[in-house]
């Protein structure tokens, strides 16, 4: 077990910057998901974590001890690659057995190890198939055997569940979770997948063109995101956010916020539209709005309205979020925060 | 209806019908005519006064020691060639895997002998292995080791042989080598490296497997190419010093004249020989031979 820490961080591709001067603490023991589009830098970084792919400048720290020239295998690290990297010319026990070999671990606890792990992961029956005859899931779980039977004080995972489908991918992620709870590890998981990372994270570490946006629980991000980027990344559908010509502010609310109805409500913002696209997806249904300040995206739980009908919007006080002109969200308690309300109370937009 | 299902039947034996053409006139009939030739004490004057002497070409090849000297040589040649050619090949495309202007550099330079004419190289290398005035005793006098007589003693002239084989054809298989290590995802490597594996070991259980179907695959070519060697025995040493070159289509050319039947008998030994070794190699090393 071991926290990671990586200091003043760049790394440079061709002269390019992908990543300029990050620091990010990971916590030991904790499952901490790295989430952001694509192309903003996270295989980069896990790769430097890994010593796949040095850090141009900076340091790397694993469990206080500055990793930076320790070659990738000394460093405690496990790692599932994305496309999952198995050995196609080894058999499946030759796959999870070749680090422990290489480790020099006795023949004997080699035997218990292999065999215990592949019962955790439910591939017993497949130790002496070549990867070339498993199916996209069993070789999924050869990539965790191999990496969770050395032992490693951190697991890196690089969307290891991005070649599933959505079925499997749900249940491995719930494996995953169950896996993490009982190994108790650190682990450092990327996905580009914000449902991934919502659901699986103790901490989410959001990062948009290498630069990190916010780190922060599942529910802290969804309820206080620190910036428009933020918001708008996480959820689905992402947070509706619209500038006030007129007051010269800009505002969100999550689409689940408001309440829609037939008649007028109560909020402090009041508005009314046409339906323009309707969703419903079982539990809740999604509806796209027109409003005269924007379109907006609404989920509710009632599914009634229809595609061309006209409805009241309505947003709570409490559920408003402000953003100032750096895309920065405004603390629910700075005075700035009220000046913005008493901008929008009371008025019916439309 | 009849007629429809007549034609369907008949169609794709019309399409395959030119190819299966060349192949009876090009390989079938000369295989046959070989064996034919074979068994018969051909008269090259006069064909119509050949007669059938049934086996007595093969009795008499193998009674002969010169049979044995040279079907030796060839087996020598074919396996220091192939083996040489093979670990230098993996050893140099190794080197040069990684795509950088400086590797490309190297490979366009150790494949260009494989373009020029073997006959050009036999004449620039017996220039060069002269023993009094060529370049490589002049080399070795000049760094002060013992010369040697390179194609002119029989105790070095197969080892000669061998090197200039070995140095045209390497270019070619380091290229094929260099493709297919190329073609291994760098990300196995990087797994291994996280295995805590070492260089060696990372060669010998990931590199070489990976790219054991291209080894397969040129031992194979090269087996049969070297059994058939005759360019560079022709223009280097036509067979001597004292048979010490000789090898198996070298000593058909020889017979080629003199006794037709005894060079098809020959001919079909070779046959065999290639064809017994290939059968050996796929049924001890297919097992081995990972493919994807
Ligand atoms: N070897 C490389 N050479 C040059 N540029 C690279 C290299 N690897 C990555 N990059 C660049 O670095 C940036 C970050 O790449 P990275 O692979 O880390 O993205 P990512 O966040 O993992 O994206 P994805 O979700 O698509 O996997 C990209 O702009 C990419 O083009
Ligand atoms: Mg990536």
């Amino acid at each position: 077990m071991a926290s990671i820490e990586l200091k003043n961080i760049t790394k440079t591709f061709e002269k390019h910057d992908v990543i300029k001067d990050l620091n990010l603490t990971i916590e030991d023991g904790k499952f901490t998901v790295l989430v952001g589009p694509s192309g903003c830098g996270k295989t980069t970084l896990l790769r430097m974590i890994a010593g796949l792919d040095p850090q141009t400048s900076g340091q790397v720290l694993v469990g206080g001890k500055d990793v930076s020239k320790t070659a990738p295998g000394q460093r405690g690290i496990a790692m599932v690659f994305q496309n999952y990297a198995i050995y196609p010319t080894m058999s499946v026990r030759e796959n999870i057995e070749f680090g422990l070999k290489n480790n020099k671990v006795p023949k004997a606890e080699r035997i218990e190890l292999v065999e215990s792990i592949s019962e955790t992961v439910g591939l017993k029956d497949y130790l002496d198939r070549k990867p070339s005859t498993l199916s996209g899931g069993q070789r999924q779980r050869v990539a965790l055997a191999r990496a969770m039977v050395k032992k490693p004080s951190v697991f890196l995972m690089d969307e290891p569940l991005s070649n599933l489908d959505a079925k499997l991918r749900v249940q491995m992620r719930i494996e995953l979770i169950e896996l993490h709870k009982k190994l108790g590890t650190t682990f450092v998981y990327v996905t580009h997948d914000q449902v991934e990372a919502m659901s699986m994270a103790d901490k989410i570490v959001l990062m948009n063109k290498g630069v990190i946006q916010q780190e922060a629980p599942p529910e802290v991000m969804y309820h206080t995101p620190s910036n428009q980027f933020t918001a708008q990344f996480i959820g689905v559908p992402p947070m509706n956010i619209t500038y006030v010509r007129e007051k010269q502010l800009t505002f969100g609310f999550r689409p689940e916020s408001a309440a829609i109805g037939r008649s007028p409500q109560q909020g402090l913002v009041q508005t009314s539209g046409e339906i323009i696209t309707r969703e419903m997806l079982g539990s809740e249904t999604i509806y796209q709005i027109k409003t005269p300040l924007d379109t907006f995206m609404i989920k509710s739980i009632d599914d009634q309205y229809r595609v061309n009908e006209t409805v009241y919007v309505s947003l709570p006080e409490e559920k408003i979020h402000f953003f100032d002109d750096q895309e920065k969200r405004i603390a629910q308690d700075s005075s700035l925060y009220l000046d913005k309300i008493q901008a929008l109370r009371g008025q019916y937009y439309g | 209806m009849g007629k429809k299902r007549v034609s369907s039947v008949i169609r794709p034996y019309l399409m395959i019908l030119p190819a299966m053409i060349g192949i009876g006139v090009f390989v079938i009939y000369p295989i046959f005519y070989l064996a034919y030739l074979s068994l018969h004490k051909y008269n090259l004057m006069n064909p119509a006064k050949s007669k059938f002497i049934g086996l007595d070409n093969y009795a008499d090849l193998f009674a002969r020691d010169e049979f044995y000297k040279v079907l030796g040589n060839t087996a020598l040649y074919t396996f220091a060639t192939v083996l040489i050619t093979l670990v230098l090949s993996v050893a140099i495309a190794v080197w040069v895997s990684k795509n950088t202007k400086f590797n490309q550099f190297i490979q366009a330079g150790i494949f260009t002998p494989h373009i020029v004419s073997i006959v050009s190289i036999a004449l620039v290398w017996m220039w060069m292995m002269e023993p009094s005035l060529g370049f490589l005793n002049y080399i070795l006098k000049s760094v002060g080791l013992p010369t040697s007589q390179w194609l002119q003693s029989s105790s070095t002239a197969m080892a000669s042989i061998i090197f200039v084989s070995v140095w045209q054809g390497i270019g070619y298989y380091v290229l094929i080598i260099v493709a297919a290590l190329q073609g291994v995802s760098p990300s196995i490597y990087e797994a291994a490296s996280l295995d805590n594996a070492s260089k060696w070991k990372i060669f010998y259980k990931i590199t070489l497997p990976m790219i054991s179907p291209q080894l397969f695959f040129i031992l194979i070519i090269m087996t049969i190419g070297s059994f058939k060697v005759f360019d560079t025995v022709r223009m280097m040493t036509l067979g001597g010093p004292n048979n010490s070159t000789n090898t198996l289509v070298y000593y058909i050319y020889q017979n080629r004249t003199t006794n037709i039947g005894y060079a098809s008998a020959t001919g079909m030994v070779l046959m065999l020989v290639i064809g017994i070794l290939t059968f050996v190699y796929f049924r001890m090393l297919a097992n081995k031979v990972h493919y994807q």
